[in-house]
């Protein structure tokens, strides 16, 4: 059972969060644009690495906010924690693991 | 039977409290304090059950959780197989049947409680002996929040079974100011009988709580017998001891020969003489101790033998002066068996050993003599409980000084203390564990003074051992060495290993699987490092950290399902979900399905009805008169926002901007990859609101996935998602005539078709004064209305749409009526027809996927495998004979005469029997299915082949006349 | 007729079973259902101007702390915190159309949302010195007064259901709002956990 820090709540049991795969997979701007090979490379193929990985998780139960980790795959280790919300930025301080 | 070897004097037993019990249907007598074990040994039973393979007599080895031999079934209200004698505390009455290695499950349902508790600490300690109770002390003393868990009744761990002092005093004065101590710290909590059995992720650790099998099998009120503690703690103190570990060598597995340590628990703790005439075997300084302890006991000590040519002095001087002959350099190479002594006792037990000194490289290099016993006491060395530790990820590392495997890396925020981590005096476990618990609090955010460990006088740091990982035959080879056993409950021997061996394998996790060492019920506590020395040596490496270990899984022991599964059986098994309307349905007989985790009535089965008649009414009554269904599961989203209309376009394939104010929309979503992901019907509130719908068991992933993309993808768009699922009942009313009790419970409301066309929606009054919105929405195809109130609302409105119905006959229908009649139609659901692969152009619904506007998923219709013409298609499928049901799941080929392998076409995705067609029909993806329209498919079933002709999907009002009344 | 006589909570058939499994003394724990509690889903960019009008309107400023509560008011508010842009307004029975209207009229047109959600979810009380076992038999949050006390909420699970706690004294006493279709569900998990509390504590 992970325990995992959300930015807004902090720790929580992984129980509350939902898993949403690897992080920074920005969906294309114009697929139309992209080849098929393109497309399919987007919608099938991720990284799995040994090691840190950044991954995205929701906190299902709780906030409902996405947000970004990165976790060691071997360990489990958590080694950060981002929130890409936008009030992140500007006054209310997310708290980090 | 008398207590034939219960010691006078002693023990931490209750010599007042007699408690009776029966083993194997024999009826006995121990005292309160006695394990199953002790009390057995007491009354001079030893062996407990044959073992599994071999049927070999086994007794009683060890005092504890590392019990090779003495499993037993317990009785009770639902008796419980595979506990160990060892842990089992007695209680007046319990009844016990030795088991042969297997257990067999109590087909009885098990109705004691058990239950689980989560709870946070900075400190969690795991053991209390000596490093333990000093770990818990002084990160206690912090003010750190702190729990001590500790597997048996009393704290004290080893010092339970000793003799040693502390400060000047027995040790166990000490223990019981430690506790006095700890129980005055607000925030440290003592766990007793408590054990921990798995150690997980980011210091999430399992405790396995006995809290009422000590005192009988039967449920105490309010008390679950057993309780899972969930603990997430800061830091970590693995203080779990060591176990002894066994040696190998010829008939070492006969009733008598006991570990050394377990052999001073029971002569100390218990107060119980395991044997008059005792040899002991070891490697190292520790079964000295259980020498003298026997002789103080009064026993006799036959022999002490010792590994190591030159044993520490003092401990030979001590045990010299105590009338035992000390033997050096040597070791048991075999044992006699003889019968019990004194006769009566039980059966086959050891009845001599053969004693030989052996050379640097453990070969026999003398004379051998045998000597009489009915004990052999073995210390074969300490193996450190590394079981967690290694659970959490930490790894171990082998030494030599000690013959041991220690604590290495530590994984996660964890210590080890005292033996589980190598120290195995009692000043330097004292010492460890004051040290560790201090340093945990303070890396826990609670410095602590560090007080210095209470002094223990006479002791030091033990000498170094001499391990024999194999003690040779007095004949032959390794591959003859048939009863050299390195794992008692599986029967595996050293010629079994040499086997492995010999069959090309090297490493210990093959040779484990091969032999199956240390996969029995105590996956190898006794006999994992054992096997690992006997395969060193076989495999002639330098040392047995070479080889390594096999890992440790959790749990650390045997644990019940019923522990695990605790409160979550039965009627708490699941969330189980339901509507405002629920009490109404009861009362009305519904018989109820599961829908996800709602509750929904299936049918309202008359008196004596079957369901088929029950849903040929109910679909009559919603096609020929008026019907009503509690729809008030579907999941409801209130979408808010300036970018409402654009962020809708862009998740549904069809259009939703340009919605007219009060009117709806059905829509389909996709996922990227194309795939249906949900449907439903949106309407839209105002220009800046609107409220869509998901089907009923997949609303809070919908939410999810539009969070998803308007957080991480477009958090330019404003726009607001609240859910409101539980927020409305929802009343659906039915069929031609459903427009008079519309009309008579919202008698504001014009109700005909031009004031209140298809697909729109109107706020109201109800006659009842309730606020309602009321929309014309058909998932049936007839004239249609779905009265939305908020749900403290939902069961009056229910009851008064009832009243209204009743000159008119109105008929509840559940579930499949509401299946029979959207199939009728050709409409899919969503999880059911569909299954992850399916398009919407699959299910034949090109109509629905814009091509003037980008929305997720719209690239895939594109790729090649989307597009290809041969893809599975929603179609109708209407079975040759009409009497006859197609099961839901039954795959389809195109011949009625198949053999294996054949080529499934496609399967039945929904089969009903239908009272407006007068005959079943089916729904079915079929690859190319709308091109193969007259076509006849074949489902080859058990009970024969179902012919049946693909159709149109929609079998019923094709033109869709009806939906207006 | 009114409508209010048609009003049902979900657990007010319920309110004498509650009762009577409720106990009292030193480890005693009670449940009662706190019907009809006017409830406001509000979602807006808390730094925005709309959220100082709409602190003056409700008499008490949005936290912005995760998961703590503000309270005050004419109405005797209460503010819970449910995410970085998003509260829960609680108030009396009744409340929610004025407060509803006060806080439409300080959103104006900044973007953001006010949503009626008081059937969506009712509230269970759970007090007494065992309240927090109970709890912890089913919910994995650390509530040791150190990290959780009055003032507190959360969004979690108890028992696999989704609540959102807010302690609401140092008895303890707590308020659960729980979905309605999750109630009934959940009252039976919670008298079941509440059980162990009506008899005597296990001998030492």
């Amino acid at each position: 059972m992970l325990l995992i820090a959300c930015p807004w709540c902090g720790e929580r049991d992984e129980l509350e969060f939902h898993y949403g795969g690897q992080a920074h997979v920005a969906h294309p701007a114009d697929p139309e644009a992209l080849s098929d090979g393109e497309w399919a490379e987007y919608l099938f193929v991720r990284d799995n690495p040994k090691g840190p990985f950044a991954e995205r998780w929701s906190h299902a139960a709780g906030c409902r906010r996405w947000f970004s980790v990165v976790r060691h795959t071997v360990t489990h280790r958590i080694l950060a924690v981002q929130s890409n919300h936008p009030t992140a930025a500007d006054g209310t301080k997310p708290v980090t693991a | 039977m008398t207590r034939s070897h219960r010691l006078p004097y002693g023990g931490r037993v209750d010599r007042s409290a007699p408690l009776r019990f029966t083993f194997d249907g024999v009826e006995y007598t121990g005292l309160r304090g006695d394990t199953l074990a002790s009390a057995l040994l007491a009354n001079g039973v030893l062996d407990v059950a044959p073992s599994l393979y071999g049927r070999r007599p086994r007794g009683i080895a060890t005092a504890g959780v590392e019990e090779p031999n003495a499993l037993v079934q317990v009785d009770g209200p639902c008796s419980e197989p595979m506990r160990l004698a060892t842990t089992v505390e007695l209680y007046e009455g319990l009844a016990a049947t030795g088991l042969c290695g297997l257990g067999r499950l109590d087909p009885t349902p098990d109705e004691t409680v058990h239950d689980k508790m989560h709870i946070h600490t900075d400190v969690l300690v795991v053991g209390a002996g000596p490093a333990g109770l000093g770990a818990a002390l002084t990160a206690g003393r912090s003010g750190a929040r702190v729990v001590l868990v500790d597997d048996q009744p009393e704290p004290g761990g080893s010092l339970l079974a000793g003799r040693e002092s502390i400060d000047g005093r027995p040790a166990l004065d000490w223990v019981a100011d430690a506790r006095t101590e700890l129980a005055t710290q607000t925030d440290t909590r003592i766990l007793t009988r408590s054990t921990a059995i798995g150690y997980h992720d980011h210091n999430y650790l399992l405790v396995a709580e006995h809290r009422t099998d000590h005192l009988g099998p039967h449920p105490v009120p309010g008390i679950s017998r057993r309780r899972l503690w969930h603990i997430r703690a800061r830091r970590v103190v693995l203080a779990t001891g060591a176990h002894e570990r066994p040696m190998v060598f010829a008939g070492n597995d006969l009733p008598g020969v006991m570990s050394a340590a377990a052999v001073r628990a029971y002569v100390n703790r218990y107060a119980v003489l395991p044997g008059r005439r005792a040899v002991v075997l070891t490697t190292n300084d520790h079964a000295y101790a259980t020498a003298l302890d026997l002789v103080a006991a009064g026993a006799q000590v036959a022999a002490l033998v010792d590994t190591r040519p030159k044993p520490p002095a003092d401990l030979v001087d001590r045990a010299r002066g105590a009338g035992i002959e000390v033997v050096t350099g040597s070791a048991v190479v075999g044992t006699r068996c003889g019968t019990a002594v004194p006769p009566g006792d039980g059966g086959a037990r050891i009845a001599a050993v053969r004693i030989a000194a052996l050379d640097a490289e453990d070969a026999i290099s003398g004379p051998i003599r045998e000597v009489a016993c009915d004990l052999l006491a073995v210390s074969g060395g300490w193996s450190p409980a590394v079981h967690l530790w290694s659970q959490s990820q930490g790894t171990t590392r082998y030494e030599d000084e000690q013959a041991a495997f220690v604590p290495a890396q530590a994984a996660q925020d964890v210590v080890s203390a005292g033996s589980a981590r190598g120290v195995l005096d009692l000043a330097g476990c004292l010492g460890d564990g004051f040290a560790a618990g201090a340093a945990a609090a303070a890396l826990a955010g609670f410095p602590a003074a560090a007080a210095p460990p209470p002094p223990c006088s006479g002791d030091r740091p033990p000498a170094r051992p001499r391990p024999v990982w194999i003690v040779p035959g007095e004949t032959g080879g390794p591959a003859d060495w048939h009863d050299h056993y390195v794992d008692l409950q599986r029967d595996a021997t050293v010629a079994d290993v040499q086997r492995a061996i010999r069959a090309g394998m090297r490493s210990v996790e093959h040779i484990k699987r091969y032999t199956t060492i240390g996969t029995a019920h105590d996956q190898g506590k006794a006999s994992g490092v054992s096997a690992t020395g006997v395969i060193a040596r076989l495999l002639g490496a330098r040392s047995p950290g070479d080889v390594g270990t096999t890992t440790y899984r959790g749990p650390y022991v045997p644990t019940s399902f019923a522990l695990l599964a605790g409160r979550e059986r039965g009627a708490l098994f699941d969330p189980v979900r339901t509507t405002s309307v629920q009490p109404w349905h009861v009362d009305h007989g519904a018989v109820f399905e599961n829908v996800g985790q709602w509750k929904r009535p299936r049918y309202y089965p008359r008196p004596g009805e079957s369901m088929a008649a029950a849903v040929e009414r109910e679909c009559r009554a919603a096609r020929e008169g008026v019907a009503v269904m509690d729809a008030g599961t579907l999941g409801k989203i209130d979408v808010i926002g300036p970018d409402a209309g654009e962020f809708l376009n862009r998740v549904y394939t069809n259009a939703f901007a340009k919605l007219a104010v009060g009117s709806a929309r059905y829509g389909v979503m996709c996922r990227a990859d194309g795939m249906v992901l949900d449907d439903g019907v949106t309407l839209r509130l105002a220009d800046d609101h609107f409220i869509t719908t998901t089907t009923t068991g997949n609303a809070a992933a919908v939410l999810d996935w539009l969070e998803e993309w308007l957080q991480t993808e477009w958090p330019e768009l404003r726009v607001r998602l609240t859910s409101v699922t539980e927020q409305w009942a929802t009343v659906a009313v039915v069929g031609p005539r459903s427009r008079g009790v519309v009309a008579a419970l919202a008698p504001d409301l014009d109700v005909s078709n031009d004031a209140f066309p298809f697909m729109t929606a109107r706020r109201t009054r109800l006659a009842s004064g309730v606020e309602a919105r009321i929309c014309r929405i058909s998932f049936s195809g007839e004239l249609a209305f779905e009265i939305n109130v908020a749900s403290w609302y939902g069961l009056a409105t229910w009851e008064s749409v009832i009243r209204a119905g009743e000159p008119l006959d109105i008929t509840p229908y559940g579930t499949e009526t509401m299946h029979v009649l959207r199939a009728e139609k050709g409409y899919p659901i969503i999880g059911q027809d569909t299954d992850g692969t399916v398009t919407p152009q699959d299910l034949g619904m090109e109509w629905i996927v814009s091509q003037r506007k980008q929305f997720i998923g719209r690239r895939s219709f594109r790729r090649a495998d989307t597009a290809r013409g041969d893809r599975r298609q929603l179609v109708g499928l209407l079975p040759v004979d009409p009497a006859v049901l197609l099961p839901e799941g039954a795959q389809l080929v195109a011949d009625a005469e198949v053999s294996p392998p054949a080529k499934a076409l496609g399967h039945v995705t929904s089969s009903y029997r239908s009272a407006a067609l007068g005959r079943t029909f089916a729904l079915a993806l079929v690859t190319g299915g709308r091109n193969r329209l007259g076509e006849t498919v074949y489902a080859p079933l058990p009970g024969g082949v179902i012919a049946a002709t693909i159709t149109d999907a929609v079998l019923y009002d094709p033109k869709g006349t009806r939906r207006d009344g | 007729m009114t409508a209010d006589t048609l009003r049902r909570s979900p657990l007010g058939h319920l309110a004498d079973v509650l009762a009577a499994h409720s106990t009292g003394g030193e480890r005693g724990v009670r449940l009662r259902e706190v019907p009809f509690l006017a409830q406001l889903d509000l979602q807006l960019h808390p730094h925005g101007p709309a959220a100082q009008r709409i602190a003056t309107a409700l008499g008490t400023p949005l936290p912005t702390a995760p998961n703590t509560v503000t309270a005050g008011g004419p109405d005797d508010l209460q503010v819970l915190w449910l995410g970085p842009q998003e509260w829960l307004v609680l108030g009396p029975d009744g409340s929610a159309p004025t407060t509803a209207g006060l806080l439409r009229a300080a959103l104006a047109d900044e973007p953001g949302s006010v949503v009626d959600v008081g059937a969506n979810r009712t509230t269970l009380e759970l007090a007494g010195p065992a309240a927090r076992h109970v709890l912890e038999k089913g919910c994995a949050l650390d509530l040791h007064p150190r990290v959780f006390g009055p003032g507190r909420c959360a969004q979690t699970l108890l028992g696999k259901v989704n609540v959102i706690l807010h302690q609401v004294d140092a008895e303890p006493a707590y308020r659960l709002l729980v979905r309605g279709s999750f109630t009934q569900y959940l009252t039976d998990w919670l008298l079941d956990a509440m059980e162990e509390y009506r008899h005597p504590p296990l001998p030492a």
